[in-house]
């Protein structure tokens, strides 16, 4: 018997329809957890580098946690990786909701989808019957809408469906998988299920999934109950609210916005609102959004509610959770939140990326006011900032006239214009949209996390680490006292040292060596949340999490069986961290690409920069262009990856 | 019929509360697995929270007893605007609809307060108070008093499928030798 995983995947074929149930191999589990550990394992066995996105060999494969369907809370995550049309690397967007766990008592890990549909169709999978259905009838059809009509056709109300909207029929590279109420949004990879012909993937399950020990898992969960509920009574004091409670920020819960809106930056990215944030406004968001949310909803098996079902005026019913309440408001430069609460419904619909999506609308949105998009360019664009941000959105998910020059993103779109429009790219790493911050001092720790993370977006590296110095020592004192989530006692020091000012203040410090040793264990437990399905917000991206490296071998080892300790989870992890490197490095990625926005920060530390590159490239076994060296491969099993980038000439034979 | 004093456990349902995690499916399929916590399956489950999110309806509800034949007066609810399909509140677990059916044998499923713990643990593991434990003294009949186990829940319906007789039949063939 397997336990926590299923030891099942589902190979689909779309060309020919073949569907196969596929035992995969106990080892793999071994050897890289799951969910994303070994999703990375199956595309670099499988996609060669010269596969681009829209290629019939680009594997889509929808993947579960280890521990998703166990008791464990939070434990949800479902994470689609694929070729991203937009940066050409590997894209993994996640979601939390309700698909992954469902998938898994269906009997599947994973979902492994190759080649493309001669017709649109959807899948449905119901426990061993496993089918590829006409979506014919379902073109067109908003991502939202698509879900509901589904469960109905079926006669399913408690099917999980993941479907995209026309933006990802239409292939925009920012087109999302939507689940209702959360989505696999980052980097396209709703444009390659659309390129795939696949309109949705159903499922159904009523297996079960096997502790090896649960009376010992239980034990540990009930630990971690108590540390859930001491949290949720016990808010971090001297942090901003959004910030201080378990969970992804619980922006549908929390109406105080001030941080957001006065520390993050308007329209392109560009301008920072320091007195936004008024008596007045204050009020009127909170009446809106009052008005706007329902009820606050969770993901499965989650005590926390960061999502919320919306019924807001004329607008049909939706859900919405975190950061989407603002960045089309924020990005169009629109001070009423009911903003917010009409745009987000048509763009869940359309299926597209709530982040990139409100750059793309407002870097084209100054491209015409500088004159290099005309009327020419787009007719009958309207006046106002609402009105325009609408008639762009409706353009991008039909790829109508302009539309379908910024359907392939801000990078791409700029270079297709042209004019002197690349300058107006000016907030994107490896060709991907980023927060919109914009900042003063260079900050050692921002700077690697930024260049150097996998996924290429900032919350999905950051965290566990307070954002900047407490002022005073008093609260650092406080801060460290109780602080179990870190790897080591001497994160504590770092911690005290760090000063708002001064020599001890960034950019000088932490020093490249300290800042490689604090971003290597967030990147780490980024990836280990991601092998395992825990939601980030109770763990990796929350400032301490009930879920950290010093309990997570318990619950494996409890699940699985397979005796782990902290240090055996985190070589896993790191196996897996070096073939997903490598697998990027094979597709052409490079120290030049790792950059953080040219104007992230007014002030730059060219010097400091490099040192701070180089020197967590040497921590995480890296040459100095970000290749990991064939005596780190071969230290984490991985000497047939070596071999592999010798081959190709990227590792050089005897060097390193 | 004598009269005996008996607690009466229950679990009250804040409806308005619930957020729709389902946590409480998970640890009932969890803690009624043998051996406990050896697996879990919400399709196991004694509790099940019924769910139309998009209509703003998420309303748990606990396994009551096992009846052999559809009842006759199904009523709608409309509360608050929402349309409650006609079974939404119904605890029963019945041949019109799939809720409260072991997946593999079919046979139905009650929420027993899971009998030995200090409260069910539905209740417990619902960190958002929607599900409250009530325990309150009452006189019943006496003969009301027996309580049937799992089993016997179970034989009750195949009773009622093949009638006793062959029941009977099945298990004496069973226990030969």
């Amino acid at each position: 018997m397997r336990y926590a995983e299923t030891g099942y995947n589902l190979e689909i074929d779309l060309a020919t329809g073949n569907i196969e149930r596929v035992e995969t191999d106990p080892k793999l589990m071994e050897l890289h957890l799951g969910g994303l550990g070994t999703s990375v394992k199956i595309h670099w066995d499988r996609v060669p580098p010269e596969t681009t996105a829209f290629d019939p060999e680009n594997l889509m494969v929808i993947a579960t946690g280890l521990l998703v369907g166990t008791p464990a809370f939070s434990c949800n995550r479902t994470i689609i990786s694929t070729i991203s049309p937009q940066t050409g690397l590997l894209a993994y967007p996640m979601m939390g909701g309700f698909f992954a766990s469902e998938l898994k008592h269906a009997g599947y890990d994973k979902v492994i989808i190759r080649n493309k549909s001669p017709k649109l169709v959807y899948l449905y999978i119901n426990n061993d019957k496993v089918e590829l259905r006409d979506a014919a009838h379902l073109k067109g059809k908003g991502a939202v809408e698509t879900c509901e009509l589904i469960r109905q056709e079926l006669n399913q109300p408690n099917a999980q469906v993941a479907a995209i909207g026309l933006a990802g029929e239409n292939r925009v590279w920012f087109a999302s998988i939507e689940q209702g109420r959360s989505s696999c949004s980052r980097q396209g990879a709703g444009a390659v299920m659309g390129d795939k012909g696949l309109k949705a993937v159903v499922v159904r399950g009523t297996k079960d999934i096997n502790l090896a020990d649960g009376a010992k898992f239980m034990e540990h969960m009930k630990d971690i109950t108590a540390y859930i509920n001491f949290r949720n009574e016990n808010p971090l004091p001297g942090i901003q609210p959004i910030m201080a409670g378990i969970g992804s920020p619980q922006e549908m819960l929390h109406v105080d916005e001030a941080w957001h809106t006065t520390g993050f930056a308007w329209g392109n990215a560009r301008v920072r609102r320091k007195d936004f944030w008024t008596e007045e406004i204050a009020k009127s968001w909170e009446t809106t959004q009052h008005e706007a949310v329902k009820r606050l909803i969770s993901c499965y098996n989650c005590p926390q509610q960061c999502g919320a079902l919306i019924t807001y005026k004329d607008v049909p019913a939706y859900f919405m959770k975190c950061f989407s309440k603002l960045t089309y408001t924020m990005a169009a430069y629109v001070e009423d939140l009911d903003f917010a609460f009409r745009i987000a419904h048509r763009a869940f619909n359309y299926g597209l990326d709530s982040f990139s999506t409100p750059q793309v609308l407002a870097f084209a949105v100054e491209l015409y006011e500088a004159g290099i998009l005309t009327d020419e360019d787009m007719p009958g664009f309207p006046p106002g900032n609402e009105d325009r941000f609408y008639y762009l959105l409706d353009k991008v998910a039909r790829r109508e006239g302009i539309g379908d020059i910024l359907a392939e993103g801000t990078y791409g779109a700029a270079r297709k214009i042209g004019k002197g429009a690349e300058k107006f790219d000016h907030n994107t790493t490896k060709k991907h949209e980023q927060m919109n911050v914009k900042l003063g001092m260079m900050d050692p720790l921002y700077y690697i996390m930024y260049a150097t993370n996998e996924k290429i977006s900032i919350t999905q590296i950051e965290g566990n680490w307070p954002q900047s110095p407490f002022p005073t020592m008093e609260q650092r004192e406080e801060f460290v006292r109780d602080w179990p989530q870190l790897p080591d006692e001497k994160f504590k020091k770092y911690f005290l040292d760090w000063e708002p000012r001064g020599e001890m203040a960034n950019p000088y410090y932490p020093t490249p060596d300290i800042a490689s040793e604090i971003v290597d264990w967030m990147d780490t437990i980024h990836n280990i949340d991601d092998a395992l399905g825990f939601c980030a917000g109770m763990a990796s991206f929350c400032l301490k999490p009930p879920y950290h490296i010093n309990n997570y071998w318990k619950l494996i080892s409890a699940a699985t069986g397979m005796q782990v300790d902290k240090d055996e989870v985190v070589r896993k992890v790191k196996r897996s961290r070096h073939l997903h490197r490598a697998y990027n490095v094979l597709r052409g990625m490079r120290r030049a690409d790792e950059k953080p926005p040219e104007d992230h920060w007014k002030k730059r530390f060219p010097e400091i920069e490099e040192k701070l590159l180089d020197a967590y490239y040497k921590h995480k076994g890296w040459n100095n262009d970000g290749i990991p060296t064939r005596k780190t491969l071969e230290e984490y099993d991985l000497g047939y990856v070596a071999d592999e980038l010798e081959r190709r000439g990227i590792l050089k034979d005897g060097q390193d | 019929m004598a009269k005996i004093k008996k607690k009466i456990k229950t679990i009250k349902v804040d409806a308005d509360k619930c957020n729709g995690c389902r946590s409480c499916e998970i640890i009932c399929s969890s803690f009624h697995a043998t051996p406990k916590y050896s697996l879990s399956n919400p399709a196991r489950s004694r509790i099940q929270v019924i769910r139309h999110p998009i209509q703003d309806i998420w309303v748990p509800v606990f396994a009551g007893e096992y009846t052999p034949a559809e009842c006759m007066g199904r009523d709608k609810y409309i509360i608050n605007g929402k349309e409650y399909d006609e079974c939404g509140f119904c605890r029963a677990v019945c041949p019109s609809r799939d809720l409260f059916k072991e997946p593999d044998s079919g046979l139905p499923l009650k929420c027993d307060m899971c009998e030995g713990e200090e409260k069910p643990l539905c209740v417990e593991w619902c960190l958002n108070d929607v599900l409250i434990f009530e325990e309150r003294e009452e006189e019943v009949d006496e003969e009301e008093e027996q309580r049937l186990e799992d089993m016997e829940i179970g034989l009750e319906a195949l009773a009622d499928k093949y009638g006793l007789d062959k029941l009977k039949e099945a298990l004496s063939r069973m226990t030969k030798d």
